[in-house]
């Protein structure tokens, strides 16, 4: 039974007179069409940019991790800077599916596919920076716990480093099915309205052979709100435990107990500038603009100020540690962040991440697109300057310091970066032409309560008592 | 795989929907199943589906992977391959905390949807028979079963009553079996 009151103030979360197939007709189109010259354009530049990062990892996996720029000094480079900053992105996907769902906030179903879509993809290139960190990569596997002929020697499991072996691969899977679930049955319908063979085939093996059965929908919807359940948990882990690859050891600015939240808000925080960043292109190109509207783009904006606030808290209270420890190692830490050598990137990360964000306090400007892109890239340029700042700034001046250096990256690292931006777009391009973009089910769910045609009528309904509201819904269904 | 006979009615409304299952559950038709093209609440109810066990089955998987990465973890601590890692305790415990807790939620995570494939019986490669096309799309599809008790045409006039759209007589497999979504026709033919 459907008891759940929707006020007519709320905002429409789907524009326009639509019927259900309309929205199917909507959100399906772009599948069924050729894409467009935009499309082409940017699916081959990707993959250009995707093989210049395999000839990048090549060159390194060859000639060994010597041709990037880390050092005895700086061992974690742009590496495990890119590393951290793409895991961060992939977690505004499982956010949104996951926790929104949880809170019962309605406008997630108009972003959740595509954001996980985002979360996946993301946390494919984040991977990558461990994996070829390793330097001989070949034997990459001896991180997992298999019963092998050294021993068998087991890896150690009171490393924060194989916590994170588990965390990425356990995040990477359990979004991968949650996101797969929910597109079965939207694979479904774009199978039985298919008019080419080809399409019918691959789009039958995808939906598993899906029907809509009642039963099959109430095993579905109890599927979805445990993985939420269980996903809401497991996003909160995964920052946390990358950020106790830091936070274990005992490197001044990195052993600090706030790091755990201080990252997971950062993480949500450039999730969600990435998000708005791809929406904000897609909903143009693919005119899906009565589906992810500006009530969308503001309910993102106001999570970008919450979380950006939250980061901003964390840098002032790790300076006021600094100052309050009366350690100098912990001092000269940070003085050297704010006016050493790296003073750049540190005054980049405070621009673009506590100052600029503030500026979504005004409401014009939270709904206002042009802006909104624009933050979104700034966004997240701070943070990859944050995980820039907290890696490379804290070790390149240790406790020797006849061993101080200055780092900068050579052309295989940025390679690399580039590269994982290469892979992540192209499968994001594939996404955009061969998936439904939408949540095509879960829209039609919400379309009668918080469609805009059918908001009209909900004047009517507020005048009701609560009693003869749940009379007449009770009655009605029995 | 059984042949078998349905009368089919599509409503376009899930206000129609629900009086619609109503009146069927009261007739005393055999009902075979409604299709809908997204979860209406509610409808399980109306059908009188028990509810589903799934969230339990879950539970099951969670805690099996707690024990396997407790279990495993100790072992290997204590037992097969004791070391001392920074002068702590083998049985480390507040250490394991992290791998148990990701292993509880893939274990959970995996064998639920594993579960609720099988439960469904879908996976990549098998074929239902569709009742209408728009079953996914916007028609919300009821099918009753027909046998040698009741006539066709009863049925169908029964259908049309309750506020359908379109009604239809259908010959078709109940059960799924392994084919492509491509060759409906030659189903249909055979």
């Amino acid at each position: 039974m459907h008891l759940k009151y929707e006020s007519f103030v709320r905002e429409p979360l789907v524009d326009g007179d639509k019927t259900y197939h309309q929205v199917t007709e909507d959100i399906v189109r772009p599948i069924e069409q050729k894409p467009g010259r935009m499309w082409y354009v940017g699916f081959f530049f990707s993959v250009a940019l995707l093989l210049f990062g395999v000839f990048s990892v090549f060159w390194e996996v060859y000639y060994g991790i010597g041709v990037w720029g880390i050092n005895r000094t700086v061992g974690w480079g742009w590496d495990i800077t890119n590393f951290v900053w793409w895991v961060g992105i992939g977690h505004a996907g499982t956010l949104i599916s996951a926790i929104l769902l949880l809170f019962r906030q309605g406008w997630r179903t108009g972003v959740n596919r595509a954001a996980e879509a985002m979360t996946i993809f993301a946390v494919m290139c984040a991977g990558q920076f461990p994996i070829f960190h390793m330097g001989r990569v070949w034997d990459g596997f001896f991180v997992l716990p298999y019963p092998n002929t050294r021993g068998p020697l087991w890896p150690n499991f009171n490393s924060a480093l194989l916590w994170d072996v588990f965390a990425i691969s356990t995040y990477f899977t359990v979004s991968l099915l949650f996101w797969y679930s929910g597109l079965i049955p939207d694979f479904a319908t774009v199978r039985d309205r298919a008019k080419t063979k080809l399409r019918r085939m691959l789009y039958g093996l995808a939906s598993f052979g899906w029907t809509g059965s009642a039963k099959n929908w109430q095993r579905h919807e109890a599927l979805s709100l445990v993985l939420a359940g269980l996903s809401t948990p497991l996003v909160l882990s995964v920052h946390t435990i990358v950020s106790f690859d830091f936070a274990t050891s005992v490197i001044p600015g990195w052993h600090t107990t706030i790091f755990p939240p201080y990252f997971v808000a950062g993480a949500i925080f450039s999730g969600f500038a990435m998000v708005q960043t791809l929406l904000i292109i897609c909903r143009r190109i693919m005119g899906l603009e009565d589906y992810i509207t500006i009530g969308h783009i503001e309910a993102m904006n106001k999570v970008i100020v919450l979380t950006g606030s939250i980061v901003g808290v964390a840098y002032l209270t790790e300076l006021f540690m600094a100052w309050y420890s009366q350690v100098i190692y912990e001092q000269d830490a940070f003085k050297w962040r704010i006016m050493g050598p790296y003073w750049w990137s540190y005054w980049a990360m405070m621009t673009c991440n506590v100052v600029s964000p503030q500026l979504f306090w005004f409401k014009k400007l939270r709904r206002n697109i042009p802006f909104t892109f624009i933050m979104s890239i700034v966004v997240n340029i701070g943070m990859w300057f944050e995980r820039f700042v907290i890696i490379v700034t804290s070790l390149y001046r240790d406790y020797l310091p006849a061993s101080w250096t200055y780092y900068s990256p050579t052309w295989p690292e940025v390679g690399f970066y580039l590269g994982t931006f290469g892979l992540f777009f192209t499968c994001f391009f594939l996404f955009a032409k061969y998936f439904p973009v939408i949540a095509i089910a879960e829209i039609k769910f919400v379309l009668k309560t918080s469609g805009e045609s059918f908001k009209k009528k909900m004047g009517v309904i507020d005048e009701k008592s609560t009693e003869d509201f749940i009379h007449e819904q009770e009655s009605a269904h029995h | 795989m059984a042949i078998k006979k349905f009368a089919v009615a599509c409503y376009d409304d899930e206000e129609v929907l629900f009086p619609a299952v109503k009146k069927v559950r009261n007739s005393g038709y055999k009902l075979h199943d409604v299709y809908t093209p997204f979860p209406v609440h509610g409808l399980d109810g109306a059908l009188g589906l028990k509810d589903t066990d799934l969230h339990v089955a879950g539970f099951i998987y969670g805690v099996t992977g707690t024990a396997t990465a407790l279990g495993f973890m100790s072992w290997i601590f204590t037992s097969d391959w004791p070391m001392v890692f920074g002068g702590k305790p083998h049985l480390s415990l507040p250490a394991f905390i992290p791998i148990t807790f990701e292993l509880t939620v893939l274990f959970a995570a995996v064998g639920m949807v594993l579960t609720f494939c099988y439960l469904n019986q879908i996976m990549p490669g098998v074929k239902k028979h569709v009742f209408h096309p728009r079953q996914t799309d916007d028609l919300f599809v009821v099918a009753i079963e027909l046998n040698e008790h009741v006539s066709e045409q009863e049925v169908v006039d029964f259908l049309k009553s309750t506020g359908s759209v379109e009604t239809s007589v259908q010959v078709a497999e109940s059960e799924w079996w392994y084919g492509r979504w491509d060759k409906q026709e030659e189903y249909e033919k055979a």
